[in-house]
C-alpha cells in the first residue's frame, strides 16, 4: 500500500501551494495585478484538498489498523474499539498538528466562501495571510512530525494501545472544538494584519471580522466546557478545573478573545479604540500559538514526567518568532499613523468596554505569568517550584469581581455620555434586593458562612437582575420584544450565562460534601440526605481491558424504594497494564451524585468515595449559553452575507 | 522616531523578551535534582536490547558490579556533546556502562551507535518511555550509579562534562567499590 507515501506528498505539495498562497496575493494587492489576486481562492482550495487527502490518509490507516506505521502503532491497537480509533488519530503530537492544520484550511476556505462581499483587495490579502501561517505549520509537520512515518522492516504483529486516559467520549469532540476556537482566531488575525498591511485601519475591516471573531471563541468556549467536563468525569476526583498549564493555555486565548469580541463592539460603532483593537486581534491569535508552543514543546512539562523532543520546541519558537515578532513590528511601525477621531467622557458605554478589557487582559496576564513563573525561576537558577491554584483562585477572583459588577450595569450605559444619575434611580432597588438574596440563601441553607460564597452570589443576582430588567425597560414591558436585534439578545443570553456559571461555581464549591467510607457488600452509607446501597461488585470485560463494577442503589433519605442504580468501574487496560477508575454520576439540574470505586480490602470490604455536588451542572451551563449568545449575535442582519 | 512609535512599540518588546526566555527554557540544564529512587532498587523492568530485540534484559544484569547506567536518545543534542565524555569514561575500570535508550527507534538508536561509536555494554530499548517514567526521567541525558546490590545511588541530570566526572560521579563510584 503506497497511500501512507501519498499522504505526505500531499502535505509537501500543500506546503508549496501555501508559500505560493501567501506570495502572489499579497503581490497582487500590492501591484494591483488583478491576475494574481484571483489566484487567491483557487489556491486555498486546492490546499484544503490536499490536507484533508492527507487527513484522511492517517484516518484509513487507523481504522485498518496499518501499524506499519510507527504513529499508528505507538498509540492505537487492534482491541481498541473503532470510535477511539478514529479519535486517536489526533491523540497525541503528530496528528493533533494534523488537525490544527486541517483547521486551519477549512477557516480559510470558509473565508473564501463566505466574503464575496468584502473588497477583493482586502481578502487578497487575507487569504495571503493565512497562507503564510499555513506554511509555517506544513513545514513544521513535514520535517520534525511526520505522522506517515514507516516502521520498516519490523513491522508490530499489533499497538501500543491509546492513552487509557484519552479513551472516553470526551476525545472525540473536545480536541477539534478547542482546535476550531484556538485556529479561528487566525481570521481575525489574518483580517488585522491584512488592514495593517494596507494601512488602511478604518472601521470595514472590523466589521468584517466581529461574525467571524464570534464564532471563533463560540468554538472555543465549547472546547473549554467539553474539557472541563471530560475532566471532571474522568479524573476521579470530582474537580473541573486544575489550573494546569495546558488548561492554562485554552483560557488565555479565552480571556483575550472575549476582551476582542467586546472592544470590536466599540471600534465599529464609535471609531475609537481601533489600533488597540488591532493588537487584541494579534493577541488573541499569539495566544492560541503559544498554547501550542506550551503544551508542544515540552518546556513547561519539561519539569515535570515527560520529555519531549526539543528540535520541535525550538522549531515552534522560531515559528512564533517570525508570526508574532513580524506582526507585532508591523503593528508598532503601521499603526502609529491613526489617530482617533472621536472621544468620549467618563461615563460612557465606551470605558464599561475599555474597563472590560482592561480586567480581561490583565486577567490572561496574570494566567500568563503564573504559568510561566516556575520557567522564570529555573531559567534565572533560582528555585524550582510550581505556582497553584492558591495562587490562581486568589487572583482571579479579585480580577473577576469588579468585572462581574460592571458587566451588570454596563448593558445600561449609553454610548458618548451617560448620566449618572440615571444609573443610581435605575439599580438601587436592584442592588438591595441583591445584597439580602445572597445574604438569605447561606442563612437559609446553611455552610460554613464565608465572604466568598456572599459576594459570588451577590455578582450572579446583580447581573441577572440588571440585565433583565434592562431586557423590560428596552422592550417596553415585553411588548416590542421583536423590536430589539439578535446581537442585543445574544448579549443578554451569554451575560446571564456568565452569572450562571458563576452561581455554579459559587454553589458547588461551597456545598459540596463528600465521604470516605469502606463498605462490605449490603452496607449503606449517608450523606447529605442520600443513603447509597452497596450491593457488591461483578466482573466485567470491555474490548481492550477487564475489570469489576460495583453496584450501587440510591435511596432519598426516608424512602423505600431507590430513585437510581449506579455502576463504578475499576478497569484494568490490558495492553498498557494501566489501572483506572470510572466513577458514575448521576445528575439532575440541581445536583450531581458522584460514587467512586477504590480498592478492596482483606475482608471483603470496599473502599469507596461518596460526593453529593449541588448545581455543579450550571457551571457548564452557563458556558452553553455563552457560546449560544455568541453566535445569535454573529446572525444579526447587519452581518448577513450578501450574496 | 516618535513618542507614539515607542508605545507602540511595548507589546514588541515584552513578546521578544518573553522568546529568551522560552529559548533559555528550551536549552534549560536542570542540574542535580534528588531522586526519590534514591536508596531503592532499579524498578523491574523487562524490555529488548536495543542491537537486537531477541536479548530481553532485567535488572538482574546489574547484579555483582557497580554499573552507571546512561539515559540517552539519538534525538537529544545534548547526547551528541556528551558521547565523547561517554566513550572516554567506558575505557576505564571499575563499573559497567550501561545505556537506556529512551523514546526512541531502533533504527535511529543504532545508526547512532554505529556512527559514534558504542561505549555501552548493552542499551535497553524502552521506546514508550515506560521505565523512564518508572526511573522519573525529567529529560535526556540523565546517569544513574548503581552498587554492586542493583540499588540506585546517585542520580545526575544533564550532560556529564570532564569535570563533573572526576568531581561528582567518580568519587561515588570508588566509594561503592
Amino acid at each position: 500500500m503506497m497511500l501512507p507515501e501519498i499522504g505526505l506528498a500531499a502535505l509537501i505539495i500543500a506546503f508549496l501551494i501555501s508559500v505560493l498562497q501567501c506570495v502572489l496575493p499579497i503581490i497582487g494587492a500590492f501591484k494591483l495585478n488583478q491576475r494574481l489576486i484571483e489566484t487567491a481562492r483557487p489556491l486555498a482550495t486546492v490546499q484544503f484538498l490536499l490536507v484533508a487527502l492527507s487527513f484522511i490518509i492517517l484516518l484509513h490507516a487507523f481504522v485498518i489498523n496499518d501499524f506499519s506505521l510507527e504513529y499508528v502503532a505507538l498509540h492505537s491497537n487492534t482491541h481498541l474499539p473503532l470510535f477511539y480509533r478514529i479519535g486517536a488519530v489526533w491523540g497525541a503530537h503528530e496528528g493533533s498538528l494534523l488537525l490544527w492544520i486541517l483547521i486551519l484550511n477549512v477557516w480559510t476556505v470558509a473565508v473564501c466562501l463566505f466574503s464575496r462581499s468584502v473588497d477583493k483587495l482586502m481578502i487578497a490579502r487575507v487569504i495571503g495571510v493565512l497562507g503564510f501561517i499555513s506554511a509555517g505549520f506544513l513545514l513544521f509537520i513535514i520535517v520534525t512530525s511526520n505522522p506517515f512515518l514507516r516502521t520498516f522492516p519490523n513491522i508490530p504483529m499489533d499497538g501500543a494501545d491509546l492513552n487509557p486516559i484519552l479513551q472516553d467520549p470526551g476525545l472525540m469532540f473536545h480536541p477539534p472544538m478547542l482546535y476550531m476556537g484556538y485556529v479561528g482566531f487566525s481570521v481575525a488575525f489574518a483580517f488585522a494584519v491584512a488592514a495593517l498591511l494596507s494601512g488602511r485601519l478604518d472601521a470595514a475591516w472590523i466589521r468584517w471580522t466581529r461574525p467571524w471573531t464570534n464564532v471563533a471563541w463560540a468554538f472555543l468556549t465549547l472546547g473549554i466546557v467539553l474539557g472541563s467536563a471530560w475532566a471532571y468525569r474522568q479524573l476521579g476526583w470530582g474537580g473541573w478545573w486544575f489550573w494546569d498549564p495546558v488548561e492554562n493555555a485554552s483560557l488565555m486565548p479565552w480571556l483575550v478573545g472575549t476582551a476582542l469580541i467586546h472592544s470590536l463592539a466599540v471600534s465599529e460603532k464609535r471609531d475609537v479604540l481601533k489600533s488597540w483593537t488591532v493588537l487584541l486581534a494579534i493577541f488573541a491569535f499569539s495566544m492560541s500559538l503559544m498554547g501550542t508552543f506550551l503544551v508542544r514543546s515540552g518546556v513547561l512539562t519539561s519539569v515535570h514526567a515527560f520529555a519531549v523532543d526539543p528540535q520541535r520546541g525550538l522549531a515552534i519558537l522560531i515559528y512564533l518568532f517570525v508570526v508574532i515578532g513580524g506582526s507585532l513590528t508591523l503593528y508598532a511601525w503601521r499603526a502609529s499613523t491613526v489617530r482617533a477621531v472621536n472621544m468620549f467622557e467618563v461615563y460612557s458605554r465606551e470605558t464599561f468596554l475599555l474597563a472590560n478589557n482592561v480586567l480581561l487582559i490583565v486577567a490572561a496576564a496574570t494566567v500568563l505569568i503564573g504559568t510561566l513563573y516556575p520557567l522564570l525561576l529555573d531559567a534565572l537558577h533560582l528555585d524550582k517550584i510550581s505556582v497553584g491554584p492558591p495562587y490562581f483562585n486568589l487572583v482571579f477572583s479579585v480580577l473577576m469581581t469588579p468585572l462581574l459588577f460592571l458587566l451588570g450595569l454596563a448593558p445600561l450605559s449609553r454610548w458618548k455620555t451617560t448620566d449618572i444619575k440615571i444609573f443610581l434611580q435605575n439599580t438601587w432597588v436592584v442592588f438591595i434586593v441583591c445584597i439580602v438574596l445572597s445574604l438569605l440563601i447561606p442563612f437559609v441553607f446553611p455552610s460554613s458562612l464565608s465572604f466568598g460564597l456572599v459576594l459570588g452570589l451577590f455578582l450572579s443576582f446583580w447581573i441577572i437582575l440588571v440585565t433583565l430588567q434592562d431586557l423590560t425597560v428596552k422592550s417596553k414591558v415585553f411588548r416590542r420584544l421583536s423590536s430589539l436585534s439578535l446581537s442585543y439578545y445574544g448579549m443578554v443570553i451569554a451575560h446571564i450565562g456568565m452569572a450562571v456559571t458563576t452561581l455554579g461555581i459559587v454553589l458547588s464549591s461551597h456545598y459540596s460534601v463528600e465521604r470516605d467510607v469502606r463498605l462490605l457488600p449490603d452496607q449503606t452509607a449517608t450523606l447529605s440526605g442520600y443513603t447509597f446501597q452497596f450491593l457488591g461488585v461483578h466482573a466485567m470485560v470491555g474490548s481492550n481491558y477487564k475489570g469489576v463494577a460495583g453496584d450501587f442503589l440510591v435511596f432519598q433519605n426516608g424512602d423505600d424504594t431507590p430513585f437510581a442504580a449506579m455502576e463504578s468501574e475499576k478497569r484494568v487496560y490490558i495492553v498498557q497494564n494501566f489501572e483506572s477508575t470510572k466513577a458514575d454520576i448521576n445528575s439532575t439540574i440541581t445536583r450531581d451524585l458522584y460514587v467512586s470505586l477504590g480498592d478492596q480490602y482483606d475482608d471483603g470490604s470496599w473502599s469507596l468515595r461518596l460526593y453529593v455536588k449541588p448545581f455543579i451542572r450550571w457551571i457548564w451551563a452557563g458556558g452553553f449559553m455563552m457560546l449560544f449568545g455568541g453566535l445569535l449575535a454573529m446572525f444579526d442582519h447587519r452581518y448577513r452575507v450578501k450574496k | 522616531m516618535n513618542k507614539r512609535f515607542l508605545i507602540l512599540s511595548i507589546p514588541l518588546v515584552i513578546f521578544l523578551a518573553m522568546v529568551i526566555l522560552f529559548w533559555k527554557g528550551l536549552s534549560l540544564n536542570p542540574g542535580e535534582l534528588p531522586s526519590a529512587l534514591i536508596g531503592k532498587p532499579m524498578p523491574s523492568f523487562k524490555l529488548s536490547s536495543v542491537a537486537d530485540p531477541k536479548i530481553i534484559l532485567t535488572p538482574e544484569m546489574f547484579l555483582g558490579h557497580v554499573s552507571v547506567v546512561n539515559v540517552w536518545a539519538s534525538w537529544c543534542m545534548a547526547c551528541r556533546a556528551e558521547h565523547g565524555m561517554l566513550m572516554d569514561m567506558s575505557k576505564q575500570a571499575g563499573f559497567k556502562l550501561y545505556g537506556l535508550n529512551y523514546k526512541d527507534t531502533q533504527e535511529s538508536a543504532n545508526h547512532w551507535l554505529k556512527t559514534f561509536g558504542d561505549p555501552f555494554v548493552t542499551s535497553i530499548y524502552d521506546p514508550t518511555g515506560t521505565l523512564g517514567i518508572d526511573l522519573g526521567v525529567y529529560g535526556v541525558p540523565e546517569t544513574f550509579i548503581l552498587d554492586k546490590a542493583g540499588m540506585i545511588r546517585y542520580k545526575y541530570i544533564g550532560e556529564i562534562k570532564a569535570s563533573d566526572w572526576k568531581n561528582k560521579l567518580w568519587p561515588v563510584i570508588q566509594k561503592l567499590q
